[in-house]
């Protein structure tokens, strides 16, 4: 504790702020001691910035294939010219091996492509509604679509950069998406459940936890087989929400039960009924304020089990389809081993997904230490 | 003692039961039947199914009778150990699933085996020892195997030994041994080939484990008997072993309940990557023929072993845990 190696006067006074300080004060105090939930924190309102800003900072249309440009590997970036800063990248030649006829690409030294920030590349309208071309990369003097391979180029010759830029906003989504409703779902269910108790909440029990003795990934992939085949990008999407989050909110019930159960016992909510305040006012106003905290614990952390069902759905190509892109159908490319040893550079987005489920596993610790203080 | 053991075997019963009603409900999802897709297919290649012919191959099958009349009749089926056929197949689904699903089950059981050997005295030590080194390493070890998906691994995995080693880790069983019969050889085939998968399935259940052991044994080793046996001069040793790790080893056993389908669930994923021979890759071929019959038993059938496997740890924890045993709770 800081403050207790502080002079007496400095004690004295962060006692006081402590005493007068609000729930919430305390949970961001706690919380901040925990330096990787930080760090997890931080990742997170990147990856966030990463799926509002996707088009800025994909350079081209994510969907644009070309056979000539498959599989190039990530071009290195040379980051001064004569000793100043100016990144660079060279040309490219693609030629045929002459004798396995596979595809080759060599650096063109005598061809310098320099690379400005916030260039005018192609147009986009900025969430849906501003129409901009700026970019974070642009090219001088070139085409930035056949020039600029910053991670490389998948087998269709789709530029993987920005297609992990969309990517990575449709996987962050599905979570947020899905969470919400089995969060509806859990604290519907669960709080049913841990107020009322008797026969109602057994028969919540007892369904929550035939729901957990199912293997569910079967089960998702049998429902995912079973979407039509001509929905659309979006009607798939929100399927496939909802088939993840009918199974993944039974963590939040349980959570949200155990919490009013062990609630309903303390001393001010039965002040409060002596008083005679409504069922309602006394949920809304007394209970729910004490653990809401546990509640936005359990649901961060319910976010990357989330994320992973989808990628995994996704990778086995019952989850999202293209043209949609997440993470998981990136991962698709990846499926195949031979594939894979040529060009390694296909796992890159596995890195964005286990990036992404640490910082999410990290800052829901974080939050349910902080705010739990009895633990 | 008894109402225990019949509360838990009726819950079982009941899980059956709506397992096999979501595995029908699946069967049924999707718009058209076996034989829509099978008309798509026979016109993809060419030859045309008349009007006459798909209304006999409907009736045969049973197609064309009321959802619930169908379901009764498939539930008959299963309940006599007829599982149809494996229309894709033109085999009975058990001859299809047989060797599959006695292997799901060896890589599922070998994966808890792993998570189990690994997680228990990697929990106490790190409880012991807390804020060791090591214990931080496991820590930050297993949040890194709680963020890689199963299949994620795999491929990793994979790619690993495909780039550096040049072998190809996948498969259970060296090709020689692939179609042979079962003999003593093969046995000790599949158990050199077991590893791979097995480490693969059980990294994220390990992590998880550990924490939970970890968790647990702390709490146990701050409660006043165990201070009161170090006073008494109890070695270390069994200062520790003899009554917190037992107190903390239950809600370990109880977890296999949710291990269970966990693993059963990874190795699907796990097995479409690796290839190895289980339920998994036959599962993803018959949803994509729409061979919902297949599709469906598969379901079904490791639904049932998951909930045999949560019963049998049921009473494993009865045998641990007095509390039960004696009928408090």
């Amino acid at each position: 504790m800081a403050e207790l190696a502080a002079p007496p006067e400095a004690g004295i006074q962060a006692e006081q702020r402590i005493a007068v300080a609000t729930q919430w004060q305390l949970m961001w105090w706690r919380f901040r001691k925990h330096k990787l939930a930080l760090a997890g924190t931080l990742v997170l309102i990147g990856f966030y910035l990463v799926a509002v800003f996707a088009e800025f900072l994909a350079y081209v249309d994510p969907q644009e294939s070309d056979a000539q440009r498959s599989l190039i590997a990530p071009q290195s970036i040379h980051w001064s010219d004569d000793g100043r800063f100016a990144p660079y990248v060279y040309g490219l030649k693609g030629t045929r091996d002459p004798v396995t006829f596979k595809r080759v690409y060599v650096p063109d030294t005598s061809k310098k492509v320099p690379i400005t920030f916030f260039g005018r590349g192609e147009h986009y309208q900025f969430l849906g509604l501003i129409p901009m071309d700026r970019h974070l990369f642009a090219v001088e003097d070139a085409k930035v679509a056949e020039s600029l391979f910053l991670m490389g180029t998948d087998t269709q010759g789709r530029d993987l950069w920005s297609r992990l830029m969309y990517a990575t906003r449709t996987s962050m989504t599905i979570g947020l998406v899905s969470v919400a409703l089995s969060l509806v779902l859990g604290v519907v269910l669960g709080g049913i459940s841990g107020y009322f108790g008797g026969v109602i909440d057994t028969i919540i029990q007892r369904i929550i936890e035939i729901l957990r003795s199912i293997p569910t990934i079967p089960l998702w992939m049998g429902l995912a087989a079973a979407l039509p085949g001509d929905w659309s990008v979006v009607q798939v999407y929100f399927a496939i929400t909802i088939i993840i989050s009918l199974i993944g909110w039974t963590e939040l019930a349980r959570v949200v039960r155990g919490r009013f159960i062990s609630l309903k016992e303390e001393d001010f909510v039965m002040a409060a009924e002596l008083v005679g305040c409504s069922k309602a006012r006394i949920i809304f106003r007394h209970m729910v304020p004490s653990f809401i905290s546990h509640i936005i614990a359990a649901t961060t952390l319910a976010i990357p089990a989330i994320i992973i069902s989808e990628t995994s759905l996704s990778f086995l190509g019952l989850g999202l389809r293209p043209p949609a892109i997440s993470w998981g159908v990136l991962l698709q490319d990846a499926q195949n081993i031979q594939a894979l040893v040529i060009s390694p550079w296909l796992l890159i987005p596995s890195f964005a997904v286990i990036v992404a489920v640490l910082a999410f596993n990290f800052m829901g610790d974080g939050i349910r230490d902080a705010a739990d203080p009895y633990l | 003692m008894l109402a225990y053991i019949v509360r838990r075997l009726l819950l079982a019963v009941l899980t059956v039961w709506a397992i096999s009603v979501l595995s029908f409900i699946i069967i049924h999802l999707p718009p058209g039947d076996y034989v829509t897709s099978y008309i798509a297919s026979m016109s993809a290649s060419g030859s045309a199914v008349s009007e006459g012919e798909a209304k006999a191959l409907r009736e045969q099958l049973g197609l064309d009778k009321p959802i619930t009349i169908q379901y009764m009749k498939w539930m008959g089926l299963m309940l006599q150990g007829n599982f149809g056929m494996a229309m894709e197949w033109g085999r009975p689904v058990t001859d299809v699933i047989g060797d599959r699903l006695t292997l799901t089950v060896v890589i599922s059981l070998a994966a808890i085996v792993f998570t189990w050997a690994l997680a228990l005295p990697i929990g106490i030590y790190s409880a012991v020892y807390r804020y060791s080194f090591l214990d931080y390493l496991f820590t930050f070890v297993g949040f890194v195997g709680l963020a890689i998906p199963g299949f994620l691994l795999a491929l990793i995995v994979m790619y690993v030994g495909f780039a550096w080693f040049g072998a190809n880790v996948g498969g259970l069983f060296s090709p020689e041994f692939a179609e042979a019969p079962w003999s003593f050889a093969k046995a000790w085939d599949l158990t050199k080939h077991l590893p791979i998968p097995a480490i693969v399935l059980g990294v994220a259940g390990t992590a998880q484990l550990i924490r939970i052991m970890r968790s647990n044994l702390l709490d146990e080793l701050r409660k006043p008997y165990v201070v009161t046996a170090r006073a008494r001069g109890l070695p270390e040793y069994r200062v520790i072993m003899k009554y917190p790790v037992r107190v903390a080893l239950n809600p370990f056993i109880s977890t296999i309940g949710y291990l269970l389908p966990y693993v059963v669930s990874g190795s699907i994923i796990v097995s479409l990557v690796l290839s190895l021979p289980t339920v998994g890759p036959l599962l993803l071929k018959a949803l994509i023929a729409q061979d919902m019959f297949l599709a469906g038993t598969i379901v079904l059938l490791l639904g049932v072993l998951t909930v045999v496997g949560t019963f049998l740890s049921d009473l494993l924890l009865m045998w641990v845990d007095p509390r039960i045993r004696l009928g408090r709770e």
